[in-house]
């Protein structure tokens, strides 16, 4: 205990993942998603955006078993097991790509861009992939 | 609110990043053309109505040695899009809060 | 004020790592410190010491090398994304350390700032 404090206030930062690539395609979005479950281990205040292409990685139905390729969306269920729960979605992008919440494979808080601007802006470390 | 320094290193008409960069980006904020991000400097360009339309609200900013790599030293930039040096990249990340690359 | 990098990309393929190269030399002139650079998916391929370009090219491995070494930088590959592509320590560049996404976290709790380098 002693030792503990001697280490002084535990830093928590604000941490921004950006995805807005799609899964298969490139390998960004299933190594982002490793950062981010790795991330959530430090205590630390752990947001995930997804926008652009990067709301296909949520699509539910994913099988990519033709493929030979492992079909990591199911992972992104882990996120509420780590307590990751800060998970938005932009509106405007699933729009664009005829997709709804519905079409996703976690709940997640879809928001406008005006929404997004202000939850970007509360953020210490930005990780784009 | 935090002051953020936006990096684009995509070309306009390749890539959205540099759309995406300007709905997502409030006023105040900063951006730094880089790498083939500098290509959205170009005044007689498409897009470069876009990038003066943002002008009221954001700080256009573009490093020189990617413009001088590409040619572009000799074609009409965009007034007010700031060319800076590595150097003053980092000055740009140190006296903003939060550095977002739109990759 | 405390720096940390993110590359994701490796040499030649993208400018990535050459801007950040240049970046972390132009901070370090400032009088910045940087507390590390993290290397990810393809980054990690900044580390292989086999790489070997042509002699009147920039040799992208060695100049992280050298800035490792003049500077004393903390280089460090993440090890889920080198062991896919490879990289392991009989090849790793001299200055570069394999070791786990950890690194990437602390180094964004610890640095004032984290500046990513992609594509």
């Amino acid at each position: 205990m002693e030792e503990w404090e001697e280490e002084g206030p535990e830093i928590v930062k604000k941490f921004l993942y950006v995805n807005r690539r799609a899964p298969y395609g490139t390998i960004y979005a299933l190594e982002c998603l490793e950062v981010a479950l790795i991330t959530a281990a430090f205590d630390q205040e752990e947001s995930l955006i997804f926008m652009d292409d990067g709301v296909f990685q949520l699509k539910k139905n994913q099988d990519s078993s033709d493929i030979g390729m492992k079909n990591f969306s199911k992972t992104y269920r882990a996120l509420d097991d780590y307590d990751v729960e800060r998970i938005y979605v932009e509106k405007e992008s699933l729009e664009a790509r005829g997709l709804t919440a519905d079409d996703l494979i976690i709940p997640v808080e879809v928001l406008s861009s005006e929404e997004l601007r202000e939850i970007i802006d509360k953020q210490d470390v930005v990780i784009s992939s | 609110m935090s002051h953020i320094l936006h990096l684009v290193n995509k070309s306009p008409t390749e890539r959205n990043g540099f759309d995406t960069c300007l709905r997502m980006a409030k006023p105040g904020d900063s951006v730094l053309m880089i790498e083939d991000g500098v290509y959205a400097a170009l005044a007689n360009a498409d897009f470069a109505k876009t990038i003066i339309g943002s002008m009221n609200d954001l700080s256009f900013y573009a490093l020189g040695p990617d413009i001088t790599a590409r040619g572009l030293n000799d074609v009409p930039l965009i007034e007010d899009v700031h060319v800076v040096d590595y150097e003053g990249f980092v000055d740009l990340v140190t006296e903003t809060d939060v550095t977002q690359s739109w990759l | 004020m405390k720096l940390g990098i993110l590359i994701k990309q490796g040499p030649f393929t993208h400018q990535a790592s050459d801007t950040a190269y240049l970046f972390t030399v132009a901070a370090l002139a400032k009088g910045h410190e940087i507390y590390r650079v993290f290397f990810y998916n393809d980054g990690v391929y900044n580390s292989n010491k086999l790489s070997e370009p042509q002699t009147d090219d920039r040799d992208l491995v060695s100049l992280w090398s050298k800035l490792a070494a003049d500077h004393n930088i903390d280089l460090v590959v993440c090890v889920a994304a080198a062991l896919r592509r490879g990289i392991k320590d009989e090849i790793l560049a001299e200055g570069f350390r394999i070791s786990g996404l950890g690194q990437l976290v602390e180094a964004g709790i610890q640095a004032d700032r984290t500046i990513v380098f992609g594509d």
